[in-house]
């Protein structure tokens, strides 16, 4: 009976076991998925459309009667919203990160955290009627010719936004930097400004380059600020006071509708997305880079 | 000899006040660029609470779209919402455990599991409307669940199972060795170590994670217009409750749906000003719940980090 048991109780853990890894490995499963779906969608379109067409074709009017399948206006679209949430997150983040990790009291930090935290945590689409019908009608006020649907707009809400993802990252690593390193920069007599500039962020680069491409990746894959207060026209364009279109906005502009499975129009937000899927893939890998680097120097 | 110093000492008397008041400067910048940010939510919540505040009543909360702004209500968005959290919870809360667990306790140092832990770490980077891309694909056409409950619940839940393991992983990190090894000292195997010590011990970390999790995905939008959730829905789907024997029912898994988010993004998307004081008003009932979520798992993350020493 006694073995009986042990036996029935080894079974049972092995199950355990298996089930256990079963969970481990779905994360395998949903990116096979994500790979497999796309490049299997994408591939039948690329059928339809000639992937020298997609790739520098000047315009992407694909429900047109006459189709033009050119990428470029949504990726510029991208990039462009992309490049002003940048230039909002990444100098913020950097400076409030250096705040919180050198000169803000134990108390400030405290509240400070939670508080960024929330931002991240507030519904994106709220981000995007703020930025529609709050900040565009002010900013319509200084820059006169700024139409009602725009890139500026949703860039600056989407870099404040993505200001926590930054900082913590970044923070993370410069407190990572050894006390003893500081102390001796203190002991030159440098100030907590100097120590900060010269001393910690270089030596915390890596975390730092490595906060900045997440953010950079999270602006290139959000999705309703720009779908709501961009507008939904594919624009070839670098002005940020000009309606634009981004790859993410582009698919949802699409799914809205009714899109009949297997036409080109349904394969289309296949094409995009795998677009947008290599962009991120390609800035998760650089960042895994650097992070993996951050360990290497001490 | 002096005479020839003084000069010096003077300049770099100049120097340091010229450092001190950069530094001063910074901390000045810092503080006010860490203000940033609540200074945008509370513009951001106090301006959502004007613009909805005449719509906010219970009859908002009963109604049903409505073509007319003043008779329509959400009641048909929180019963979605509250259905595919439902989903969502059921899909990744088992799986994001039990990765977690299998990652920390079981885990073998080969390929496979380094593999796993990179492949975690990537798909948190995925933007979300990719996993939309995937169910469209997978669920919607593949599987023939359809544009439906079921559909939307399984994305969210994929959406978040990387932050359920991440938590997992985090709290269940925090047990010392010495709790395990007097687990096994009395003769217990592995999973009664893990199933009476090591996951009552992390309770408190994976209930944080998993409501932090949920608290994203009630926000989510983008994943559920992919899969093609229908934004004018004017009926409830059928109830989980039958009068009859089993008095369960799941039929309710399959029927179209519309979740909060996107009743929000329907009403700002539409000219008319009456539209968009409804948006205002499913913005705050919204943010208040997400804001709610995240306050509570913070303080739980606070009280469980105070109480707990090993």
């Amino acid at each position: 009976m006694f073995l009986k048991r042990k036996i029935s109780k080894k079974i049972k853990e092995g199950a355990v076991e298996w089930l256990l890894l079963f969970s481990a490995l779905s994360s395998i499963f949903i990116t096979l998925g994500i790979v497999f779906i796309l490049f299997y969608e994408a591939l039948s379109f690329f059928k339809d459309v000639s992937l020298w067409e997609f790739l520098t074709g000047r315009q992407w009017t694909p429900l047109f009667a006459q189709p033009k399948f050119g990428i470029l206006p949504l990726v510029t679209g991208t990039l462009l919203v992309t490049g002003i949430a940048v230039l909002v997150s990444l100098p913020i983040g950097l400076i409030v990160a250096v705040y919180l990790s050198e000169y803000a009291p134990f108390k400030v930090k405290e509240v400070a955290k939670p508080f960024l935290e929330l931002l991240a945590a507030v519904p994106t689409v709220v981000y995007g009627y703020f930025a529609l019908l709050f900040l565009t009608p002010i900013l319509q006020k200084w820059i006169p010719h700024l139409s009602g649907f725009n890139a500026l707009s949703p860039g600056i809400v989407m870099g404040i936004m993505i200001i926590p993802y930054v900082s913590s990252v970044s923070e993370d690593s410069m407190k990572a930097v050894p006390m003893h390193i500081r102390e001796g920069s203190y002991a030159m007599g440098a100030t907590k400004f100097q120590t900060a500039f010269k001393v910690i962020i270089p030596a915390a680069f890596s975390g730092i380059a490595a906060a900045f491409i997440i953010g950079i990746s999270r602006a290139i894959g959000e999705t309703m600020v720009v779908a709501i207060a961009a507008g939904m026209m594919p624009n070839l364009t670098l002005n940020p006071i000009e309606p634009v279109q981004t790859l993410t906005a582009y698919i949802v502009g699409v799914s809205l509708g009714d899109v009949p499975h297997g036409t080109t129009e349904y394969k289309t937000i296949f094409a995009a997305g795998m677009t947008l899927f290599l962009m991120t893939l390609f800035l998760n890998i650089l960042g895994f880079w650097f992070r993996k680097r951050i360990r290497e120097v001490y | 000899m002096s005479h020839a110093k003084t000069p010096n000492v003077v300049e770099m008397r100049k120097r340091i006040a010229l450092n001190k008041t950069r530094d001063y400067i910074f901390w000045v910048i810092g503080l006010l660029s860490t203000l940033i940010g609540f200074v945008l939510l509370f513009t951001m919540i106090i301006d959502l609470f004007i613009d909805g505040f005449p719509r906010l009543s219970g009859q908002f909360l009963l109604s049903y779209p409505s073509r007319f702004p003043e008779k329509a209500g959400i009641l048909s968005a929180w019963v979605g919402t509250t259905l595919v959290m439902i989903v969502t919870a059921a899909t990744a809360v088992p799986l994001g455990i039990g990765a977690g667990i299998y990652l920390e306790e079981y885990r073998r140092k080969n390929w496979l599991t380094h593999l796993i832990e990179i492949n975690m770490n990537n798909l948190a980077g995925v933007p979300s409307i990719i996993y939309g891309l995937l169910a469209l694909g997978v669920f919607v056409y593949f599987l023939k669940f359809g544009e439906s409950i079921l559909t939307g619940g399984l994305t969210l839940g994929l959406l978040i199972l990387p932050m359920v393991v991440i938590a997992t992983r985090e709290s269940i990190r925090a047990i010392p060795n010495s709790i395990r090894e007097a687990s096994y000292a009395l003769g217990a195997t592995k999973w009664q170590t893990i199933k009476d010590h090591i996951l009552p011990y992390s309770s408190g970390g994976i209930l944080t994670g998993m409501i932090i999790g949920l608290s994203r995905a009630i926000g989510e939008t983008a994943p559920i217009i992919t899969v093609g959730a229908l934004t004018f829905i004017a009926f409830l789907p059928s109830s989980p409750i039958t009068p009859e024997f089993p008095f369960l029912s799941f039929k309710w898994l399959l029927d179209p749906f519309t979740v909060m988010p996107i009743q929000m993004f329907n009403w700002i998307s539409r000219p008319q000003k009456g539209f968009h004081v409804n948006a205002a008003a499913a913005g705050v009932i919204l943010l208040f719940m997400t804001l709610l979520m995240n306050a509570f798992a913070i303080y739980m993350r606070y009280k469980f980090r105070k109480r707990i020493k090993w």
